[in-house]
């Protein structure tokens, strides 16, 4: 793993070790603001850049969303919404989709490959490509849709939030890239302090359900928004309302993993005590002299 | 090859190769499998080159496992009908585990117990086929949405459990019964054996003008 140490893990899937803990890493975040966002997608560019990735070129389908989805080498994306509010005026909502770094996530709890997905102690949720085995795991644990199995090497990308750029203190590509300020990266709490100003701005705007994105159920994230309507994020091209691991996945991660292994246990021990206490069904010389006499009747 | 004298052919030539290629497949498929369902087991991927291999080939075993249990299926299945006598051989069952045959009732081909693994076999090795083409990702997963993955992920992992317990039984069973492995290894077992475990099948065998018993 290219592993410089620069970030201590703290979480590593399908592992039990004890993370690090003596270093005091402060959480980040990158805060994403919709309501500054023109779309004009140089975030889209920097990532591509920073990270060497060129998704393969499409064609127009009468939509801004270029590409149309997230991929394997495009691992940030804008949306376009076009929204008539209430009031029959339009509203366009652009919202830069990616990897959203959930503080538990889904991903890295289906991941069954040791290493193959950690988290760094800043919240960083990180794919380690080289212990990717590409079952397409982390795809039903994510709860928004977003790591991309590759058909060129079956292996699962995503956002890294850039987690080589900040383990020396950079912020994120697209961060540096954006020019109109709405994207930011700092610490949790700076970012959640200045979308608390921009929030009540908004507010005082007429833009009365605007509110921040860090969803509690998937433990809050490391990306969040901005919203103008923080009542409906649906509306940011189907951005989950109330996002959360699946129970499905939920089930078969936590409750059916000790108690596949249990039960199959059980099965084999009922097995053993049935031999020691009943033993083996042996056939008796008695039922050799019967079986040949009706062989030999014949 | 000769059969030797008090003995019963139960099992052909191709029905022994059949066997042993859907068993080595169930095997492979389980030790694969189990190593992509529990950390703790992960170490098995070693045996097949490491995890991502691991992954690129246990849904090819799956391939083989169902071709070779079909026609498992078509040698079989006409022998495993289940008949009343089945019911009330699975109402002595108690006796049977206890080795007191006996007084339960006689037992032609297969006994109660031997078609229910049949069938249980049948059943799960379909969920486990259908619900392994939804999350072969590699090359099928355009055709389903996500939710429809996990429900399959799920069970396929649980059929799996079921299918690895319904295994576990079939082998225990054919070692308790002493006897019975010579069956499905050399393709006969003794006329005592039969006596003893599958009495209507042996009397069925004897009565047959120029079949079964003396058959080579």
């Amino acid at each position: 793993m290219a592993d410089l140490q620069g970030l201590d893990v703290i979480r590593r899937s399908a592992s039990t070790e004890i993370p690090p803990q003596i270093r005091e890493t402060p959480q980040v975040a990158k805060l994403i603001d919709v309501t500054r966002c023109i779309g004009c997608k140089a975030c889209q560019a920097a990532c591509m850049e920073w990270n060497d990735l060129r998704p393969e070129v499409g064609t127009f389908q009468g939509s801004y969303d270029n590409p149309l989805d997230l991929g394997p080498a495009a691992w940030t994306l804008m949306r376009f919404t076009e929204w008539e509010n209430p009031k029959g005026d339009l509203e366009w909502l652009i919202r830069k989709d990616g990897c959203m770094h959930c503080e538990d996530p889904g991903c890295l709890k289906a991941c069954p490959s040791p290493g193959a997905i950690v988290q760094y102690a800043n919240g960083i949720v990180d794919f380690v490509s080289e212990n990717c085995i590409g079952c397409g795991y982390c795809i039903k644990g994510c709860p928004f849709n977003i790591p991309r199995l590759s058909q060129a090497d079956q292996k699962v990308y995503k956002c890294t939030l850039c987690s080589d750029r900040v383990a020396v203190g950079q912020e994120p590509a697209c961060a540096k890239a954006c020019p109109t300020g709405a994207i930011l990266f700092g610490t949790k709490s700076d970012m959640t302090d200045w979308a608390g100003e921009r929030i009540e701005d908004l507010k005082s705007r007429g833009f009365e359900n605007a509110g921040l994105y860090d969803p509690p159920g998937v433990g809050g994230t490391h990306v969040m928004y901005v919203l103008h309507h923080a009542d409906q994020p649906s509306l940011y091209a189907g951005l989950p309302d109330k996002p959360h691991i699946s129970r499905l996945v939920q089930a078969w991660k936590g409750m059916m993993k000790p108690f596949a292994l249990g039960g199959m246990a059980l099965v084999a021990l009922a097995g053993f005590v049935h031999w020691i206490t009943v033993g083996p069904n042996e056939v008796q010389p008695e039922d050799e002299a019967e079986g040949r006499r009706t062989i030999d009747e014949k | 090859m000769r059969q030797p004298p008090g003995t019963v052919a139960r099992y052909t030539t191709a029905a022994r190769i059949n066997h042993w290629i859907t068993a080595g497949t169930l095997i492979l498929l389980a030790v694969s499998g189990m190593a992509l369902f529990h950390p703790a087991l992960f170490f098995l991927s070693a045996l097949f080159g490491g995890g991502a291999d691991d992954r690129a080939i246990h849904p090819w075993f799956g391939v083989v496992l169902l071709l070779s249990f079909s026609l498992l299926f078509i040698r079989f299945a006409r022998h495993n009908l289940w008949g009343r006598d089945d019911s009330h051989w699975m109402g002595a069952l108690r006796r049977v585990l206890a080795n007191d045959e006996e007084h339960a009732p006689e037992v032609g081909r297969y006994n109660g117990g031997q078609k229910l693994i049949f069938w249980l076999m049948t059943l799960l090795i379909l969920v486990l086929f259908i619900t392994g083409l939804v999350i072969w990702d590699t090359y099928f997963f355009g055709y389903t949405t996500i939710e429809t993955k996990r429900v399959a992920q799920l069970a396929h992992s649980l059929a799996a459990v079921a299918i690895i317990s319904v295994w576990i039984v079939h082998v225990y069973a054919a070692l308790w019964v002493r006897g019975s492995v010579r069956g499905m290894t050399r393709g006969t077992v003794t006329a005592g054996w039969s006596w003893r475990h599958h009495r209507k099948w042996l009397r069925e065998l004897a009565s047959a003008p120029g079949e079964g018993a003396k058959r080579r």
